[in-house]
């Protein structure tokens, strides 16, 4: 029978030392009573499963690899080494929209591309937010012409990150300002506001099953989207 | 560039050949210019490039109004021996905008036709493949005529702002 030994205590409670010993002497069975549970309280948190979902989904959104114009290289940085938005968990570019969480907008949107970028976003599963990076995409900016075509018009856009370009840490900013917006409740009605829910992409097939849907995108067989 | 003094060689022996092609020369900052008439300008090209002038550097459309006619198309050629550029001038009217195409000849004009039909409107008569290049394909107008609406979002900024309006309340 091993002796139970009284440690001494080595600091303040809030000593990482301190803590350490405590999870010693439980894992060894040694804590108990008031000790134990003061222990288990400091470590355990509670919390609803709605708020732990928008907190991972806040936390690791995957951009989708869409460069449009100039702010694709501003766009590219913010996962270099300077800016390194990979310490937020944003870093992960996916090269297809149907593993990407995030949309980025970075440049002009011309009317021709835009039925493409359109389809894209409707590509991406739910849940999915959409950045419009820079003066272009958000108002066209100094192209404000018969061309361009402002992304507010064609699709659902969460944040608009101004600039022109916008520096990375502006980028860096917006997602961040996307991520507490998830963060907290995203069902609050932020999204429905614009009509940015449950929006898809369709075979002609399956229109029926999808007849509630706010924006639903359905392409007619050998019908090409944007010709 | 042909000084003056060459181009009215050129335009002359032009002339000689094609005795309805010629309507005007100029000579401007260094620079010649032929202006011939829209129906003959594959001959026209054709006998510049017996001259030298064998590598077009560009196809491109202008708009001259109010002027009429309105249209205008300019081939910019370039001799790479003598290191001598000129430039062929043409003018159609918007109402009969019809230029025979030189893909046969040159085929570089290719896209570049097609923009200037895209962009101005001018058709021209034997491309094979004369088709909207930049805009959707079924992009009504023709944007880079000087006629047409500018178009875009209107953007309020800040030094035109005026108390009162919608924008500012």
């Amino acid at each position: 029978m091993a002796q139970i030994v009284k440690r001494e205590p080595v600091g303040p409670p809030s000593d990482f030392r301190v803590k350490q010993l405590q999870a010693r002497d439980m894992l060894r069975g040694d804590l108990e009573g008031k000790d134990l549970e003061e222990y288990v309280e400091s470590r355990i948190i509670t919390t609803t499963l709605d708020k732990a979902v928008s907190w991972a989904r806040g936390n690791a959104m995957f951009p989708a690899t869409f460069g449009l114009a100039c702010c694709a290289i501003e766009m590219m940085s913010i996962v270099a080494a300077r800016v390194d938005v990979a310490r937020f968990g944003f870093e992960a570019f996916r090269a297809s929209p149907r593993q990407a969480d995030l949309l980025i907008l970075s440049g002009r949107v011309s009317i021709k591309m835009a039925p493409v970028v359109r389809r894209i976003y409707d590509q991406m599963l739910e849940p999915k937010w959409a950045i419009a990076m820079g003066a272009c995409s958000s108002s066209t900016g100094v192209f404000n012409n018969y061309a361009l075509v402002p992304a507010d018009k064609f699709m659902p856009v969460d944040v608009h990150v101004p600039g022109c370009p916008p520096r990375p840490e502006a980028l860096m900013h917006g997602i961040l300002k996307l991520r507490s917006m998830i963060h907290q409740d995203p069902s609050m009605g932020w999204r429905t506001r614009y009509g940015a829910e449950q929006t898809v992409e369709l075979l002609p097939e399956d229109a029926e099953r999808f007849e509630g849907e706010s924006a639903v995108n359905v392409f007619v067989h050998g019908e090409t989207p944007g010709a | 560039m042909p000084d003056a003094t060459g181009l009215e060689l050129l335009a002359g022996d032009l002339r000689d050949r094609l005795p309805e092609a010629v309507r005007d020369t100029t000579h401007f900052r260094g620079k010649g210019a032929i202006e011939i008439a829209p129906g003959t300008i594959r001959e026209v090209l054709a006998f510049v490039r017996d001259r030298g002038f064998r590598f077009l550097a560009s196809v491109h459309g202008l708009d001259y109004y109010p002027e009429e006619p309105r249209l205008g198309v300019q081939y910019e050629l370039l001799d790479m021996e003598r290191l001598d550029r000129l430039t062929v001038k043409l003018r159609v009217s918007t109402e009969d905008p019809r230029v025979p195409s030189v893909v046969g000849e040159w085929p570089t004009a290719d896209h570049q036709e097609r923009e200037v039909y895209d962009m101005f409107g001018v058709v021209f008569e034997g491309h094979p493949d004369l088709r909207r290049i930049l805009m959707p394909e079924d992009y009504e107008g023709f944007p880079q005529r000087r006629d047409f609406p500018i178009g875009g979002e209107s953007i309020l900024f800040t030094h035109d702002m005026v108390k009162g309006t919608d924008y500012t309340q």
